[in-house]
């Protein structure tokens, strides 16, 4: 696959503060790629330079070959973005929203009509079309949000945490939308995010603290490189596998003993069987891999 | 030209649907219409009759053709530029709610967007200013009327040229802002404050002759003075009809800025369109220069 979003070396300093210290990765053309990190990290600087909304002090950032800030108007038309919050007019009707900004694109009259069917009907929101933006509730807005980020068919989506404060139901629509769309359109996504379980789902992964990164690479390999497993023990004894010598917590009614990786993990079911009647084996999670990297949560994550 | 018409129609429709937008830009005049129909009406009566020589009759009509016609003057000299102020939030408003950030991720030119605001908030200002002129000249035909139709096409054109030089000092002034807190401190000062200077609230001849001299180099004076030289056209002609001594009408209309004087230079009307549409040249010229400098920021 080719890569379509180049960054090298890119640093940005705000006054003493370095937002983004020598950033290099690349996206490849249809991959979903989630972008971690805490609160000022450097996350939505790098979108923000990556969007040509914000200048870069040094590196290079290339979209589908071309650099970003002296091909900024060829490149918006590639680009479609979901803001963390809705940047719609709230006094206007939602097809008066979608209108406006289709022109924008010279999408009009027929072609406007069709795209418009094409997106209220895999958003579900046909019924909406003639009420007032600012009167929908938060999961509704949200649908016109990525309505109006897909007008124009980008090659690449940029989604800054499109799914802080939805319902399970909204969220669950977006994440279909995304998912038939890369299939249909082989469309790239490049995701910002404070759920962890939406980055196990990217193909790729960095995590960045500070402006720099400090892991990547696929939801497993950070995994497997970051956290061990977890062994939940239904009805065990806690004396007893406290002296298994592993760390483990006690939960409502099993015992979750941490060990390195899988393999202690069969090694040690096969020689104390008795101890391991009821029991899973199961891997470090996201959260697990983020707190491991960073030393921190992230806010808002489940 | 499909984007450029696209945004001049949606930043029409978001100035008039936002009840709080629309009703603001409507406070000054109304605020207006009642300070003169409550007193300052009776003030400018007794102004107007004080300068009249004693032993003199004057026909009530023609008292009311002058008290109107510096009334509806004045209150259009404020609202052009008032007005203009209110309609031009828009930019501002776009850039708190992000929508600036949407715009700028089409491919659409920083100039055009600016284009677009620029003519959006011209075209709701005309809107209102004209509305506003239409009441106006309801009240003078009910109190006392004296204009002639080239009088009000030139009225007309005053406001045209009024509303124009508002929408381009209020796009060049907006376009610095980037607070709604910021928008209601200038707008408080822009409300309270050109009024005075461009002597509507009261005539520049009452202030002081340091004051006088300074305020002679703005623009905005002439504008008035523009548009209340031809709501009065009529009826200081009617004075002189009535054989009122020339003395008498050029005191009258020295006291209500008629007559502007430049360092004691008294300054024709034709002088007076040459630098009001040359301030709105210079203006836009000013807005289009600061939008075709790259809007990428530079910080955060």
């Amino acid at each position: 696959m080719d890569k379509i979003i180049k960054i090298e070396k890119l640093t940005k300093t705000f006054g003493d503060l370095k937002a983004v210290d020598n950033l290099s990765f690349s996206v490849r053309s249809g991959e979903l790629f989630a972008f971690l990190g805490v609160n000022g990290a450097g996350k939505s600087t790098t979108i923000s330079i990556l969007c040509g909304l914000l200048s870069k002090d040094n590196g290079i950032v290339e979209i589908d070959g071309l650099d970003v800030e002296k091909n900024k108007l060829v490149i918006n038309s590639k680009l479609g973005v979901v803001f963390q919050n809705s940047v719609l007019d709230q006094t206007l009707s939602v097809i008066d929203n979608l209108k406006s900004r289709a022109a924008l694109y010279g999408i009009t009259k027929n072609e406007f009509n069709t795209r418009v069917a094409e997106l209220s009907e895999l958003l579900d929101f046909k019924r909406l079309l003639k009420r007032t933006v600012g009167k929908l509730s938060g999961g509704e807005r949200r649908r016109i949000d990525i309505a109006r980020a897909l007008l124009h068919k980008p090659q690449i989506l940029i989604l800054d945490e499109p799914t802080t404060g939805l319902d399970p139901q909204t969220r669950k629509l977006l994440w279909n939308v995304v998912t038939t769309l890369r299939k249909t359109e082989n469309m790239t996504v490049l995701l910002t995010t404070h759920y962890m379980e939406e980055a196990v789902d990217a193909d790729y992964v960095i995590i960045i603290d500070s402006g720099k990164i400090v892991a990547e690479g696929t939801p497993l390999t950070l995994k497997n490189t970051y956290t061990g497993d977890f062994i939940t023990v239904y009805g065990g004894d806690e004396a007893v596998i406290s002296e298994l010598g592993y760390s483990y917590e006690k939960i409502r009614d099993a015992i979750r003993i941490a060990v390195p990786n899988t393999a202690v993990a069969t090694e040690l079911i096969v020689s104390r069987p008795e101890l391991f009647t009821d029991y899973e084996v199961t891997k470090g999670n996201m959260d697990d891999v983020f707190l491991a990297v960073t030393g921190k949560k992230l806010v808002g994550g489940n | 030209m499909i984007a450029l018409f696209s945004m001049i129609k949606r930043n029409c429709k978001v100035f008039f649907k936002d009840k709080g937008m629309f009703f603001t830009s409507l406070i000054t005049p109304i605020i207006l219409l009642v300070l003169y129909a409550t007193f300052l009406r009776n003030v400018y009566v007794d102004s107007f009759s004080s300068s009249i020589p004693d032993g003199v009759n004057v026909d009530d009509k023609i008292i009311n053709g002058m008290v109107g016609g510096e009334l509806i003057s004045s209150l259009l000299a404020v609202v052009c530029v008032t007005v203009a102020y209110c309609t031009n939030v828009i930019l501002v408003r776009d850039k708190v709610s992000g929508a600036r950030r949407d715009f700028l991720m089409s491919p659409v030119k920083q100039s055009i967007m600016g284009l677009s605001y620029f003519i959006a908030s011209a075209i709701s200002t005309l809107i209102i200013a004209f509305v506003t002129l239409t009441i106006g000249l309801i009240y003078i035909a009910c109190t006392g009327w004296f204009l002639s139709v080239g009088d009000v096409f030139l009225i007309i054109l005053d406001v045209i040229i009024l509303s124009l030089f508002g929408t381009a000092i209020s796009s060049i002034i907006n376009y610095f802002l980037n607070t709604n807190g910021q928008v209601s401190a200038v707008g408080t000062i822009v409300s309270a404050g050109y009024g005075f200077i461009c002597g509507a609230y009261m005539p520049i001849s009452s202030f002081g002759k340091g004051l006088q001299n300074v305020l002679s180099f703005l623009p905005g004076t002439y504008g008035t003075s523009l548009i209340r030289n031809h709501f009065l056209s009529g009826v200081c002609d009617e004075m002189s009809n009535q054989g009122f001594p020339n003395e008498v009408i050029k005191g009258i209309k020295d006291s209500i800025d008629c007559n502007l004087y430049f360092f004691d230079n008294s300054v024709s009307i034709g002088a007076m369109y040459g630098v009001i549409v040359g301030a709105v040249v210079l203006l836009i010229a000013i807005y289009i220069l600061i939008n075709a400098i790259n809007p990428i920021k530079k910080k955060k």
